[in-house]
């Protein structure tokens, strides 16, 4: 099974590290990463850029709406998400708007993505593996 | 990390948050920093014993109230007690939590902290270190260093400034959206002053300056949250971030600048200049130009360009033409000359610019720039005559050091007969 694991903080708290602490954190994970690496199970890892550069896009209505800021819906929960590369904020969006008219309702939170690190495994677990449990 | 500091960046990390709500309460600075103070200090006695709360912030405000009442109460008996009205809020103590931790006030509790700091009557010398010391939480010692002045200097400069809030009387009533749009770019031109006192600092004093730039980041981007929908604010983020991104290039080893096309472009701070592209993409979106905007788009122009020759000039002309439009300035024009310069070449540029003579007489890039195009257009008397000014007028030992280079090159070039640039 292919798990996805969602990385929750205070923003204000990681904001105000400094790049040495900011550092450190980070050589600590890459630790645990390399293992992962060893063990053939890590996938992409993306750090995010900060919720001030995101752009919401409501797909419930038609056309969709644009928001400044992140996706802030309680009543909703994250399902998945894309990696999409584009030219600009304005190319990911058309991209945005046609993926939800295949799949109207709800919204998609366009962040950029600051730190991209490709995961050497994401061959060998990713294709095609929608979680069904192997025969 | 270890316990302790993580409650440290988690204490400061609400205290705009805090103090800001504290200060609605009591409507009383000192007793606001009292309050938050006497809240921080719990923290560090229960959190490591009963675990951080799920919402600091709001711990922090419902402590440091209820710490403060005492003080209140306990002040009565030694001084009158402040004016009924003043305290109306404490009428209903009692009323909920949830309530009074409301988004929505949050919002204008942030804002009117940092309104206040840069009220009117306060000169700059002064709305700077009130922002550091009340909103950012840097010690009196921190921001005196920054400032390269005493603690004690620094600490009058600041309660000064805290009497002259105190008599000016603070407005907190929920602003309309008019006023609210005009605290907004108050507060924007303040935290930019922030950014500037680090940014403009070069030589010994760098990099005692250099988190102002860092914190006044912090600051926009606080407000972003805040108000996310503002293109300006996204502007004036994106606008710092670019130019923070050059850092590590701007300055040698001695702390002398190093102009833009000489900078080791791979020491630019990648991460910082993706987030500032993406603020402004967001920003042009909204089709409400501005200055931030305008100027973090010129940045943006130059953080695109892999090398210093790949600079797209006719935009960067552009962007300072339509700047010059919506906020004149001769500062702007001779910026804009600079670029006009790279499109049109030294002689249109110097056209540009003479007219400014008068008004920036006595101002130091003037004539290093005028310099700079005489230099190009081979009239190196003339050229030398504007460098003298310039070095006459430099603040900055780093700044006459960099004009004198020019001088040099000058006197070396025009040693070998006719030799022109």
């Amino acid at each position: 099974m292919l798990y996805a694991i969602l990385c929750y903080h205070s923003e204000d708290v990681v904001g105000s590290w400094t790049k040495e602490e900011d550092d450190a954190v980070m050589a600590k994970l890459a630790v645990v990463q390399e293992k992962l690496v060893r063990e053939g199970r890590l996938g992409p890892v993306a750090r995010l850029l900060p919720t001030t550069a995101a752009t919401t896009l409501r797909k419930d209505r038609e056309p969709p709406l644009v928001l400044d800021g992140p996706f802030a819906e309680t009543k909703e929960q994250l399902l998945g998400f894309y990696l999409i590369e584009g030219e600009s904020l304005d190319a990911v969006l058309d991209t945005a708007k046609e993926l939800g008219k295949a799949n109207p309702g709800g919204s998609y939170e366009i962040r950029p993505v600051g730190t991209f690190f490709p995961g050497p495994s994401a061959g060998a677990v990713a294709p095609g593996q929608s979680g069904e449990p192997k025969p | 990390m270890t316990e302790l500091a993580w409650i440290d960046t988690t204490l400061s990390a609400a205290r705009p948050q805090a103090i800001g709500a504290l200060l609605r309460y009591f409507r009383d600075l000192d007793i606001a920093e009292e309050a938050f103070q006497e809240a921080c200090l719990r923290a560090l006695r229960l959190w490591p014993q009963n675990g951080p709360p799920r919402d600091p912030a709001a711990w922090l405000i419902f402590v440091g109230r209820n710490a403060a009442i005492d003080v209140v109460r306990r002040r009565g008996k030694e001084r009158e007690l402040p004016d009924e009205a003043v305290l109306s809020d404490l009428d209903d103590a009692e009323a909920s939590l949830a309530e009074r931790l409301d988004d929505a006030h949050y919002r204008d509790d942030i804002l009117r902290l940092l309104f206040i700091c840069c009220h009117p009557d306060l000169p700059a010398t002064q709305q700077i270190p009130l922002a550091l010391r009340i909103v950012s939480g840097l010690s009196v010692r921190q921001i005196a260093r920054a400032f390269l002045v005493s603690e004690s200097a620094m600490e009058q400069r600041i309660t000064r400034a805290k009497s002259r809030i105190a008599a000016a009387g603070v407005p907190f009533e929920a602003p309309g959206p008019i006023e609210r749009a005009e605290r907004l770019a108050v507060v924007a031109t303040m935290i930019y002053l922030v950014f500037n006192e680090g940014y403009s600092a070069t030589g010994l004093e760098a990099p005692g300056r250099a988190p102002l730039c860092d914190e006044a980041i912090r600051l926009a981007r606080l407000l972003l949250r805040l108000f996310p929908a503002e293109p300006e604010i996204m502007g004036l983020t994106a606008l710092m971030l670019l130019q923070h991104a050059r850092t590590a290039a701007r300055l040698d080893a001695d702390g002398a600048i190093v102009l833009m096309e000489d900078q080791d472009r791979s020491r630019w701070n990648a991460k910082m200049i993706a987030e500032g592209l993406a603020l402004i993409d967001k920003a042009i979106r909204h089709l409400r130009p501005g200055p931030y905007q305008l100027q973090a788009a010129i940045a943006a122009l130059h953080a695109r360009a892999v090398r210093a020759e790949d600079t797209d000039w006719v935009q960067i002309d552009l962007l300072y033409a339509t700047l010059e439009k919506i906020q004149p300035s001769p500062v702007v024009t001779l910026n804009r000359a600079v670029a006009l310069s790279k499109v049109a070449g030294p002689e249109a540029a110097l056209r540009l610019i003479e007219p400014l003579a008068p008004q920036l007489s006595g101002y130091f890039h003037f004539f290093g720039v005028k310099g700079a195009f005489l230099m190009q257009l081979g009239r190196n008397d003339e050229a030398r005559t504007a460098f003298g000014r310039a070095i006459a007028l430099a603040s900055t030992p780093a700044e006459a050091a960099h004009i004198r280079s020019h001088l040099d090159r000058l006197a070396h070039d025009s040693a070998p007969a006719g030799a022109t640039v």
